[in-house]
């Protein structure tokens, strides 16, 4: 063990925020950084901006180069390949060990694969990281006729970036609807409808049986559950991914769909081990439900807790999640979780135009989610972050009133 | 070109920047830490607010229903010359521009 040092393993967007934030606390310790072969960057322009040309490798850096050195953050070369609680040590690739006395996973997520045959073919591809996306970018520029399997966040945005490079572009989705485990079925049907109207072919429950193969081990389409056979000479797959707990697991850490925190967001097993990001499974303050959150919020919220409990000022994790995603030229704010709602009531210019859905589980607003209105989504932030009498105000009765608008209550 | 930043406890932030940049980007790049930027330039975070010295509101451009929208409900106290910094792409003629960066972004 070593007294005053941080292990931060991953240098994705909760391992750079912890890093980031431990200096901001005043903490004096030594910072060592693992991270990979890329300076630490950004992934949400990876399926929008990076893939339509508009930003570069250089611009997705969180930070300038110097940055690190001037905060004094060591980033070193990964990956961890073990941890040992006992001695408070991890070992690195390069055979090298750190020590520390507190150690924080940040390893993030892998793609879920699609699991048919065919699924190892060239021109197959996921997008979780920038090798992938830079991958994906030389073949979008060539590619004719994409499928995406999957109508998450990532599927659809991939399909937006494709159809505006001019590509045919068919997505399928297994469920009934698009987004489904994180929106209403209103904002659901309403980016499907977006999509169609830009010329994109969607097809919801509607499974993938086999990508096949043209012979020369590259794609040449994908047979649905439906038994259509779909040309492709480019296949991205989004549909979904795997916390990354491999190491937590072979430290002898809780693992059950993401490495289980308390409320300071330390290990159930191990007080010297913090879990934060997409690899963490928490349980949400608001619903008491346990759950593992992929989003910028999450990641960064958490790298703050963590950091400012090891810099001596602990408090419990209780920030409010939002998310945004951005298809087509519209934009979709989520303020809250919706999951348990039991009703949606839609304000706003109708299933066309700029809308909000507020979910609600009973009288209690759960969520709000706002397709161009962001006033009503930083409104929502507001109202759900504070709670207490502000939120109970919220009813479904209330957002239904003539002339409702969220932020007139706020400013009250 | 010039670009300050007056910091929350009233020291200022000097720094040399090249047009075509937005103010954020230069904030970050420059490690003035009271701009946050969560969503990298998104619009979706509001946490690059920042005041605009009023000896330079009418060289910009007045903010887009986007931007005006984010900036209800910011973390500090929204005022006539709050923008959103990732906003604010520098161009020649703002050479010098002064700009506020408020208590708290987040
Ligand atoms: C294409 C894409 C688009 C997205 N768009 C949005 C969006 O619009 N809005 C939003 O809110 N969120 C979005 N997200 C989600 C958001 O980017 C993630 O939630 C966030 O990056 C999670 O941060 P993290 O640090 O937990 O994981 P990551 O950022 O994935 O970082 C984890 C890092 O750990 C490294 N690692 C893993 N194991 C080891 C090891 N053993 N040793 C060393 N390093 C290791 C990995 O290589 C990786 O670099 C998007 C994600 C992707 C992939
Ligand atoms: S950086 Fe997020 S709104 Fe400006």
């Amino acid at each position: 063990m070593s007294a005053g040092s941080v292990v931060v393993v991953g240098g994705g967007q909760a391992g750079f925020q912890t890093a980031a934030s431990l200096r901001q606390e005043g903490y004096a310790g030594r910072v060592v950084l693992v991270g990979d072969r890329h300076p630490p960057y950004q992934r949400p322009p990876l399926s929008k901006a990076y893939l339509t040309g508009r930003v570069d490798v250089a611009e997705l850096a969180f930070r300038p180069g110097d940055f690190y050195a001037r905060h004094r953050i060591e980033v070193v070369p990964g990956p961890v390949t073990a941890v040992d609680r006992a001695g408070r040590t991890v070992a690195l690739a390069t055979g090298e060990h750190l020590a520390y006395e507190h150690l924080v996973l940040a390893t993030g997520c892998r793609a879920r694969r699609l699991g048919v045959p065919g699924q190892d073919l060239r021109g197959v591809h996921y997008l979780r990281d920038v090798d992938d996306a830079s991958a994906l970018v030389e073949h979008l520029g060539r590619a004719e006729r994409l499928v995406v399997v999957g109508a998450g966040f990532i599927g659809l945005e991939v399909a937006a970036a494709a159809r505006q490079r001019g590509a045919e572009v068919t997505v399928l989705e297994f469920a009934p609807r698009a987004m489904g485990r994180a929106v209403s079925a209103c904002v659901g049907d309403f980016f499907i409808g977006r999509h169609r109207a830009a010329g994109t072919r969607v097809e919801v429950s509607t499974g993938v049986e086999a990508l096949l193969d043209d012979g020369d081990g590259h794609v040449r389409g994908v047979r649905a559950s439906t038994g259509e056979v779909l040309p492709a000479d480019l296949v991205v797959v989004g549909v979904g991914v795997l916390p990354r707990t491999d190491l937590a697991e072979a430290a002898g850490l809780t693992v059950d769909g993401g490495v289980l925190v308390d409320d300071h967001l330390r290990s159930v097993d191990d007080a010297a081990v913090s879990a934060v990001g997409d690899c963490s499974r928490f349980v949400d303050s608001r619903s008491g439900a346990r759950v593992r959150l992929e989003s910028v919020q999450n990641a960064v919220d958490q790298g703050r807790c963590v950091a400012a409990r090891i810099a001596g000022r602990p408090f419990p994790y209780t920030a409010l999640p939002w998310f945004w995603t951005d298809q087509l030229g519209s934009k979709l704010q989520i303020a809250g979780l919706s999951a348990g709602h039991d009703r949606a009531v839609l304000v706003g210019d109708g299933v066309g135009g700029p809308f909000s859905v507020y979910c609600f589980a009973g009288q209690r607003l759960l969520a709000v989610e706002s397709v161009d209105r962001p006033a009503d989504h930083m409104a929502a932030r507001r109202v759900l972050g504070a709670g207490g009498d502000a939120l109970a105000a919220v009813t479904p009765d209330t957002v239904r009133r003539e002339g409702f608008r969220l932020r007139d209550l706020v400013a009250a | 070109m010039k670009l300050t930043f007056r910091r929350p406890d009233g020291s200022h932030g000097v720094h040399d920047t090249d047009p075509g940049t937005s103010v954020m980007e230069a904030a970050v790049a420059h490690g003035e830490d009271g701009i946050v930027a969560e969503c990298g330039g998104s619009l979706m975070c509001a946490t690059c607010h920042v005041y605009v010295d009023p000896a330079f509101s009418d060289l910009l451009a007045p903010p887009a229903e986007d931007e005006a929208e984010m900036l209800t409900c910011t973390a500090a106290e929204r005022r006539p010359t709050s923008r959103l910094s990732c906003q604010l792409v520098l161009t020649d003629d703002l050479d010098g521009l002064v700009v506020e960066i408020p208590e708290e972004q987040v």
